[in-house]
């Protein structure tokens, strides 16, 4: 487990997800934080393409040795990219989950909910990876 | 994504806990412990443990000492297997029933002498049980001693682990399963038994807390350049290997509501116990136990192998198709992907008229059901 701080481009939620908006296109994944409480994880299932989902909605589920969790998106909008290779390949969640284990890119109206997150220090002062 | 951490305060601590923290683990609650749930990936130590060796802190187990002239017949009150008839140095697995037949807990009874015993029990059912026995004690002379805290126990899994200790002592690989012995390493004084929860050959060994310390560093004798036969192993990865071996987890297979008969457990039940010899006497459960064995079980413990890639979870419904339609026929009650054999695998509750090996089933994942077929168990097992 590595010490990295979490990257300054994204915004955190409370629920362990991250979210960098570049434009109307916001790309969604969870956090190194995340990753390790889960432990290994083992599955990843993403809604497909063109789903479209509610502010607060669900866009995919991750399992790991020890539990089940979906992921939730704090913007509403159309998904429009889903990572095959988290699919395939469900570790790249514990070994680059900012970078190779990003889950879906969801276009939106509103990206507003995005900046009312927690900044990066903001969520690693109150989650420490060890 | 919900996550949940349980703040170390307030737990209690096993011997090996500096041990834990040195070598990196992420220590969860259990049963009111601070335990290692892993060090580094929970799948690589399980499959460390299957082809090497693995370390294993289990001194969250209790250890209950009974002593004295009626210590025996006690045990044989309390235990469905009959402790009557055991010698020094052998190791019983039992069950602790109810009045109901259900499980109070399952347990490991070593015998040092016709009067001194000691068991071995869940963590989480051990104030239960002390509760009981003082319940059941009555007019019975016998001292009953709780050396959980003043003790430590491991456990040594996997295929290198008797090279190892082969190069401590002759006597160890010697053991037969089940039995144990008292050995000196150096200043050290330990029970060392051939028993173990994951499926492999191995010992378990229990000592004082104080010298539990040192003793581990002579057994383990670490070179910690990765080299190293045995390693060790968070209760992760033990869970997914007691449940590939087959072996039922308390709360899980087993609990207060389940007999042990439907959990398959007969070997371990002494049914007509004490009919032939009262110096024997009956055990708690006994008549019960006897009115299911004779009605004959309704639902009984499978093992499952699953289609897909998901995780089965604890009390997903399993499901049968059939001319009327689907319908819900039974409930898990352990899952996960296993590691050794690249599936995913559960042990769930089916009706005994469902329960034919090959039978086809599913299970409700939530979002989707996954095909699932009945197989045998253990669906791994490096000793048979």
């Amino acid at each position: 487990m590595s010490k990295k701080s979490s990257p300054a481009n994204c915004r955190y939620s409370d629920s362990h997800e991250w979210f960098r908006v570049e434009g109307n296109r916001v790309t969604v994944g969870i956090t190194q934080f995340a990753a390790n409480e889960l432990t290994d994880i083992t599955y990843v299932e993403l809604k497909p393409n063109g789903t479209k989902i509610a502010a607060g909605g669900a866009v995919g589920v991750v399992e790991s040795v020890k539990t089940t969790s979906d992921v939730y998106s704090v913007i509403g909008g159309t998904i429009v990219a889903v990572n095959p290779d988290v699919v395939k390949d469900p570790s790249l969640l514990n070994s680059d989950p900012f970078g190779k284990g990003w889950l879906v890119a969801i276009e939106t109206t509103d990206a507003a909910p995005v900046s009312k997150l927690m900044d990066a220090a903001t969520y690693d002062s109150k989650h420490a990876v060890h | 994504m919900t996550t949940a951490t349980t703040p170390a305060t307030a737990l209690k601590k096993t011997p090996f806990h500096q041990f834990h923290l040195d070598h990196g683990a992420q220590m969860v609650e259990y049963a009111g412990w601070s335990m290692p749930i892993r060090y580094g990936s929970i799948i690589e130590e399980h499959k460390f443990c299957r082809a090497s060796g693995g370390f294993f802190d289990v001194s969250h187990m209790g250890r209950l000492r009974f002593s004295g002239r009626h210590a025996r017949r006690f045990l044989d009150r309390v235990c469905t297997r009959q402790i009557f008839g055991m010698t020094k140095g052998m190791c019983r697995y039992s069950l602790v029933c109810n009045e109901r037949g259900g499980c109070r807990d399952d347990v490991l009874v070593y015998c040092f002498d016709e009067d001194e015993y000691l068991m071995v029990c869940n963590a989480a059912n051990r104030d239960k049980l002390m509760q009981h026995f003082a319940e059941q004690k009555g007019d019975l002379v016998f001292k009953l001693e709780d050396e959980t805290e003043k003790t430590a126990m491991a456990a040594f899994q996997g295929p290198k682990v008797m090279e190892v200790v082969s190069s401590m002592s002759r006597e160890i690989p010697n053991l037969k399963r089940y039995r144990f012995t008292e050995k000196n390493l150096m200043i050290v004084k330990m029970i060392v038994s051939r028993t173990g929860y994951t499926g492999e050959d191995g010992v378990e060994v229990i000592l004082g807390s104080m010298t539990a310390k040192l003793a581990l560093s002579l057994l383990l004798k670490e070179k910690k350049d990765g080299s190293d036969v045995v390693k060790p192993i968070g209760l992760g990865a033990r869970d997914s290997l007691r449940l590939e071996a087959g072996m039922p987890l308390y709360g899980h297979e087993i609990d207060e509501d389940t007999d042990p008969l439907s959990a398959g457990l007969a070997f371990a039940i002494k049914l007509d116990k004490g009919a032939d010899d009262d110096r024997i006497g009956g055990f708690i459960g006994q008549a019960a136990l006897q009115k299911i064995a004779k009605e004959g079980v309704k639902r009984t413990l499978v093992g499952l192998k699953v289609e897909g890639r998901r995780s089965p979870r604890q009390g997903m419904k399993v499901w049968k198709s059939g001319s009327a339609g689907d319908r819900e026929v039974g409930v898990v009650t352990s899952g996960c992907l296993s590691p050794t054999l690249d599936y995913p695998i559960a042990m769930a509750y089916v009706p005994v008229e469902m329960s034919e090996l090959g039978t086809p089933l599913a299970i409700d994942l939530g979002s989707a059901k996954a095909a699932a077929e009945i197989v045998k168990l253990p669906f791994y097992s490096a000793l048979r």
